[in-house]
């Protein structure tokens, strides 16, 4: 993870023997962590709601997901410029892509159109770190992760955003049941799900100064998505 | 029409101050079929009636969603709707990008004034061809506009355009007292009865040539079309009609014959070059 | 980006006198024989420091203070840096004064040509709030940014608004804001106060917005004990000001190296 952008930003005072120097940077780092779990006939994505800049928090109060049909949810996070920009911009196409089609998008065609919207900045990329979750054309939960610049993969479960590389390891291990010996494989189900991203998210909050305040974890089925908010350490 | 030397460009004035392709524009909205618009304090109500060019296709759509605080009727050229209502979507996707809000209806029916405007100015242009009924909500309440092929735009209480509509706007101007304290579905059965009005009295409204849409406090535009229409439909079955209205030997003022056109009756009006919806 | 470099500027300096038939051209005709890169503002000139922001019962508060510094210089003692757009919202920027009053003459030839429509729609918090989060946006992207952080308050539909937009189009809303170093002094005063009790007064929010500016300006080397608020209730919005603080600098002279 690339904390640079956020340190350097030029509000900072500075003294000392040289002339103070602001140089721009188009980018900042907000912080937060997104995640997304796919089960047999559901998904479950969540976000933390802290918005941060260097030591700052911003607010409380800034939920990382976006609920962008009754089926699909995107997880969002990075430089929060980008973040605004981007599920803007997912919002028009979405309309356009009723109004032309007459239904809503897929989850997967969703996928596939955020890629290319975010490749197309390719050499001046969009800062941010999606995770779509949703439901397939099956009724199957569906994960989809990316990159900044629109590389992307179907997946089971994935967590992105600064405390990422904490919550996924404990995601393989529990959801994956990955460096466990003889261990029988049951199915996840949405209960377990739910319980274990409050888990990772309350380890997480712990020791991640950009992740904390809530939780707002959306689980999506065939009836649509009810949103449950848990509450984080504050500090 | 009655042609004459001053009606071959949009550009030429008539010794009488008349621009004669504008008013042939007009006339293309006469031709389409009957739809009608009327609002409550709370709600906008627009309801249609639709044609099957022929036996073998199925009913041209009527009402067309904008975003989700406003949508339009049609009654004219169909595929010069279309362009107009991808402006209008288009228009209300920047003003939602930009500035988080709907679009107020008023602005919305003036940038297509301005759009309109245009080519009736322009040598070598013509006119849209088509009349809209926009329906609305935004922070004033609901809107009922009209617009037209001259670039006209007006602030209705209710309205209907289309073939035969001057009976729709009988019924309208008789009850138009009522609409104001109205309730959605009497609102509704309001527009049904003064559409219904503009067919012949042979002809019924069926839950496939009829569409309804309702746009209000707390409720985005809907469409309701097939089955869904029937609920509304059965609501003012077996009602009498407006005495008069349907009748084979009205014509309505400024209607010719030919633009009667029988909705249920397959293949376009014998002299109608295109596709009027 | 090309910054002249110490190469270029010596040739510029040092080529023996200007171009023949150089004089004899106007400035700004573009005839010249060498024209530089295009001038962006990529470091802020006069400044102005934090503003802050929080909401109450039934209205928001916002402040800021009058100081425009050149640098370390105080340089002008008497910048409004708040504005009233209409009788619903207010805004007030932190960063580079000029790009603030260009700023705020494009607001307000908008809301003229606004008011010409006479359809009674108006900038609300929200739409202002929204549109300059993409003008920000929009100018970062161009590597051209306006150099402010910026503050928009008001009445949405009846609730407080509280909104705050950086140069580079970080966007949020929130119970209290501060931009600039009242980001670290004053946003923690304000959240403990909001914190105890959430529903201040219009009396109360403007007492602990007057200890917010005290505090700063005993602790921010480029603020000044003059400034301005402004309010927004259902009664309108009104700035006020300017107004100074009680300050105490009776500890001054117990610090050590205050008379050396």
């Amino acid at each position: 993870m690339q904390m640079d952008p956020g340190l350097h930003k030029g509000e900072g005072y500075q003294y000392g023997p040289n002339p103070k120097q602001h140089y721009f940077s188009p980018y900042s780092m907000n912080g937060g962590t997104v995640l997304a779990i796919a089960g047999e006939d559901f998904a479950v994505v969540a976000s933390d709601t802290r918005l941060s800049e260097g030591f700052s928090i911003h607010t409380r109060d800034s939920p990382k997901t976006y609920q962008l049909t009754n089926s699909t949810v995107l997880g969002c996070t990075g430089f929060h410029g980008d973040v605004l920009t981007v599920t803007k911009l997912l919002e028009a196409r979405l309309k356009m892509y009723k109004n032309e089609h007459n239904r809503q998008m897929s989850t997967s065609a969703i996928a596939a159109m955020l890629s290319t919207v975010l490749y197309y900045r390719r050499f001046f990329p969009y800062y941010v770190y999606n995770i779509i979750g949703g439901l397939d054309d099956e009724g199957k939960g569906a994960v989809y992760s990316f990159d900044p610049i629109g590389s992307y993969e179907r997946e089971a479960y994935r967590a992105g955003g600064t405390a990422s590389s904490m919550l996924q390891p404990l995601l393989d291990n529990q959801i994956g049941f990955k460096n466990q010996e003889g261990v029988t494989k049951v199915p996840l189900s949405k209960e377990k799900a739910v319980f274990l991203v409050k888990d990772v998210f309350i380890s997480a909050a712990e020791r991640d100064i950009y992740t904390g305040d809530n939780i707002m974890i959306h689980v999506t089925t065939k009836d649509g998505t009810e949103t449950e908010v848990f509450p984080l350490r504050r500090d | 029409m009655f042609r004459n030397q001053y009606d071959n460009e949009v550009t030429v004035w008539s010794p009488q101050g008349r621009i004669h392709q504008i008013e042939y524009a007009m006339e293309a909205v006469k031709q389409g079929s009957a739809t009608v618009g009327l609002k409550s304090k709370t709600h906008a109500v627009l309801v249609a009636l639709k044609r099957a060019p022929s036996e073998l296709s199925s009913y041209q759509k009527k009402i067309i969603p904008i975003d989700d605080h406003v949508g339009i009727t049609i009654a004219g050229l169909t595929a010069d709707a279309r362009v107009i209502s991808r402006f209008m979507r288009t228009e209300c996707l920047n003003n939602r990008y930009a500035f988080d809000t709907p679009l107020p209806i008023s602005r919305l029916v003036g940038m297509i004034g301005s759009k309109s405007q245009i080519p009736t100015q322009r040598y070598g242009r013509r006119p849209f061809g088509v009349g809209l009924l926009v329906a609305g909500y935004d922070d004033m309440g609901p809107h009922i506009y009209q617009t037209c092929p001259s670039a006209n735009y007006f602030d209705c209480k209710s309205m209907a355009i289309g073939a035969r509509s001057q009976s729709a706007r009988t019924y309208l101007e008789k009850h138009l007292d009522s609409f104001l304290d109205c309730n959605m579905e009497d609102l509704v059965k309001h527009g049904l009865r003064a559409l219904r009005d503009t067919l012949p009295n042979e002809v019924e409204l069926t839950t496939k040539n009829c569409s309804v849409a309702i746009v209000g406090k707390d409720m985005p535009f809907t469409i309701y079309d097939d089955n869904d229409v029937g609920k509304y439909l059965s609501m003012i079955e077996g009602e009498e009609r407006s005495p008069g209205a349907g009748a084979e030997d009205q014509k309505p003022e400024g209607e010719k014959d030919d633009s009667v056109p029988d909705p249920q009756a397959g293949g376009p009006a014998v002299d109608e070059p295109m596709d009027h919806d | 980006m090309a910054l002249p470099t110490e190469t270029d500027m010596s040739l510029e300096f040092w080529r023996n006198g200007p171009t023949p038939g150089g004089l004899y051209n106007f400035p700004g005709q573009g005839t010249s024989t060498k024209m530089g890169p295009i001038k962006k503002t990529l470091s802020p000139m006069v400044t102005g420091t934090s503003v802050l922001g929080v909401k109450f019962d039934g209205g928001i508060i916002l402040a800021a203070d009058m100081l425009g510094s050149y640098g370390s210089l105080a340089r002008f003692m008497h910048c409004p840096r708040l504005m009233k757009v209409n009788d619903s919202t207010v805004m007030g920027a932190g960063g580079d004064y000029a790009d603030f009053q260009y700023i705020k003459s494009v607001i307000e030839q908008r809301v003229i040509d606004e008011e010409c429509m006479n359809d009674g729609f108006q900038y609300t918090p929200k739409s202002l709030f929204s549109w300059l989060t993409r003008i920000m946006y929009n100018r970062r992207s161009r590597f051209n940014p306006l150099w402010n952080t910026i503050v928009v308050g008001g009445l949405q539909d009846g609730e407080p608004f509280l909104g705050y937009v950086d140069k580079i189009g970080t966007a949020f809303k929130a119970p209290s804001v501060c931009s600039g170093y009242g980001a670290y002094i004053a946003q923690p005063i304000l959240r403990n106060a909001l914190e105890k009790q959430p529903n201040l007064t219009e009396q109360q929010a403007k007492e602990l917005i007057d200890q917010c500016l005290t505090v700063l300006h005993y602790r921010d080397a480029r603020s000044l004990n003059k400034y301005q608020i402004a309010i927004v209730t259902k009664d309108g919005a009104r700035i006020e000001g300017p107004i100074s603080s009680a300050t105490n600098w009776d500890i001054a002279e117990r610090v050590g190296f205050f008379d050396e």
